[in-house]
């Protein structure tokens, strides 16, 4: 167990190599010179020639490389060019929203993906099951962004039901809170439940054509209970493994989702900072997601040694 | 001469010609021809966009702004009187040019990492851990960031996504190269002196088609989805230039008295992308059996 953790760890060290090497070069594949690039058309050559040595840029890249790595490891991601404080301070005010609307957004997408994908299953063959899995197949089609702007109209212009955009956090009140956080979590939640609902379906059918399903029939076990006790919990195991594998589309459509509903998170700040080519900004963010990524996924992996006793490495 | 000899015998050779694959495709997964048919429409539209549409996409006309769905403007106006159905149709061109760049593309640049790597160890070893690297990051994160760094236009889009899309491919090729190299009629080959590039083009790579095509298609639609979201955003394809994504965008701000605006280019983008997502469920299911969703 001890040797399969740190065995694990290691093996994240390149690949986390590689995420820092493509986000260091995001400022480097920019069309000429950064320094310019950031300081505009009006800059005077001496500027742009002070900004490059400021930034290292006229050290040799593996040098710029190894110096940026290790005050990125110091959690010193620079200074934001356009609102000249550090970018992990400025990354740690957006994270909220982004956070809260995430942990909605897939609260949404395992309401609707489990029960959706367990119908499907247990009525397999069925119209129930066509009809669950051309709901998956529309679901995975609808642009999130889209789809929040849809139930803007129905839901707040229409109906006036709800705000149309904006943010309260939590602390502020549950019930307040949530009235600006439903519409964006479904927007969020929809498209991604798709994949929750065609896992759960294989999941479940896989245990459910197991022996001890049969036995448990056998006995005289009501359909329901078979289904519930005995395969579900047995199927929820993988299920695990696409909420971890979801992050990454939880986070890309949170991004776009924020600018839907005007939510001040962490894809507002991204948006924002490419229109004023704030490049640390940018980096800071996409390290910071990526790397979260990546350790949430082995997160996911050890946890199966808690839910599953079976599983022994 | 010699072509159309070859030509003459090949449907004799005991493989179906295009047209009969086709209809056994259609038969066996009917989902195949639907997604067909309905991408057929939106190329048939896409290419004869300034034939169909009933207004030049940029002609304004202010009188008729914000004017909803009625006979003279089937998809109502913006606030220039712009036709949203003329820009929609123009939208589409640069939807599905955006689409089929980065599949041709990402599915180029894949296949060779993906050759690389089936076949040599060593490389195997660091370029998979690139592509793992790289598929760490949201796929819309890495393009917006990528966007940050290459400007805004339409080559630009299509440079970007194919960067975040090769990977799949790269790895469906390694793993479809890995079991095929390991298969006795390799083997075969190898014993009658064949190349390794023979080897490889008649046989590792042709084989591998199947489950290149499903991904192929499946980027496709994401590709379709990934510029609409860049272009929405304002990252994507400059405003200028008419694309579903930043036609809704512009929408979004009249909200509550032209939701038309978002709506008709938004419903084209579902439409395009399903019948991608239906093509490349059927073709899965029809090219490969196992793989299917019991």
């Amino acid at each position: 167990m001890l040797g399969y953790l740190i065995g694990r760890l290691f093996a994240l060290l390149p690949v986390l190599l590689v995420v820092a090497v493509v986000v260091f070069m995001l400022v480097h594949v920019t069309p000429g010179d950064p320094a310019r690039v950031l300081l505009g058309q009006d800059a005077t050559e001496p500027q742009v020639a002070a900004l490059r040595h400021d930034l290292g840029l006229d050290r040799p890249l593996p040098v710029q490389f190894t110096l940026w790595l290790g005050r990125a490891l110091h959690g010193d991601l620079g200074t934001s060019l356009f609102l000249r404080m550090p970018v992990s301070r400025d990354i740690v005010q957006h994270l909220g929203p982004t956070v809260t609307l995430s942990v909605f957004g897939l609260g949404v997408a395992l309401l609707i993906g489990i029960p959706v994908g367990v119908v499907s299953a247990v009525f397999r063959n069925s119209w129930l099951d066509q009809l669950s899995l051309a709901l998956a197949m529309l679901g995975a089609a609808v642009p999130s962004f889209w789809l929040g702007l849809s139930l803007i109209i129905l839901f707040a212009v229409d109906l006036g039901w709800l705000p149309s955009s904006g943010y309260q956090s939590p602390a502020s009140g549950l019930w307040l809170s949530a009235q600006y956080l439903v519409l964006p979590a479904i927007a969020l939640g929809v498209p991604n439940s798709s994949l929750i609902i065609r896992f759960t379906r294989s999941s479940l059918l896989d245990v459910l054509g197991n022996d001890y399903i049969r036995t448990a029939r056998a006995k005289g076990l009501r359909g329901r209970a078979v289904v519930f006790r005995h395969a579900l919990r047995n199927a929820l195991v993988p299920i695990l493994t696409v909420v971890g594998l979801t992050f990454a589309a939880l986070m890309g459509g949170a991004v776009v989702t924020e600018n839907v509903f005007s939510l001040p998170g962490i894809g507002q700040l991204v948006v924002s900072s490419v229109l004023r080519r704030d490049y640390p900004v940018i980096q800071g963010v996409v390290l910071m997601v990526a790397t979260a990524y990546v350790v949430i996924n082995l997160a996911v992996d050890l946890l199966y040694f808690a839910v599953d006793p079976r599983v022994r490495y | 001469m010699a072509a159309q000899a070859v030509a003459r015998v090949l449907p004799h050779d005991g493989r179906p010609g295009v047209g009969a694959l086709l209809w056994r495709m259609v038969h066996r997964r009917r989902v195949i021809g639907v997604g067909l048919v309905v991408l057929a429409a939106v190329a048939l539209a896409a290419l004869f966009a300034p034939l169909l549409s009933p207004y030049d996409p940029a002609s304004l006309d202010v009188p008729a702004r914000l004017h909803g769905p009625a006979w003279s403007h089937p998809f109502g106006t913006d606030e220039f009187g712009r036709d949203i159905l003329s820009r929609t149709l123009f939208g589409a061109r640069l939807s599905l040019t955006v689409g089929l760049a980065v599949t041709a593309s990402a599915t180029a640049a894949g296949i060779v990492v993906g050759l690389v790597c089936g076949t040599n160890p060593r490389a195997d070893r660091v370029l998979m851990r690139v592509m793992d690297g790289i598929m760490a990051f949201p796929d819309i994160l890495l393009a917006i960031a990528l966007m940050a760094s290459l400007g805004p236009s339409a080559r630009n889009v299509i440079l970007a996504l194919s960067f975040v899309y090769t990977p799949r491919v790269a790895r469906v090729v390694r793993g479809a190269v890995l079991v095929i190299a390991a298969q006795e009629y390799v083997d075969a080959a190898r014993a009658v002196g064949a190349s390794a590039a023979r080897i490889l083009a008649r046989h590792v790579l042709v084989n591998s088609a199947s489950p290149v095509i499903v991904q192929a298609t499946f980027i496709t639609a994401y590709a379709m989805l990934g510029e609409a979201a860049l272009s929405f955003l304002g990252v994507g394809i400059p405003p200028q230039i008419p694309t579903w994504g930043g036609i809704i965008s512009q929408g979004q701000v009249y909200l509550r008295q032209a939701p038309w605006i978002s709506i008709f280019p938004g419903a084209a983008i579902v439409l395009s992308v399903l019948s991608l997502n239906l093509l490349g469920d059927g073709l899965r299911d029809f090219l490969d059996p196992r793989l299917r969703y019991t």
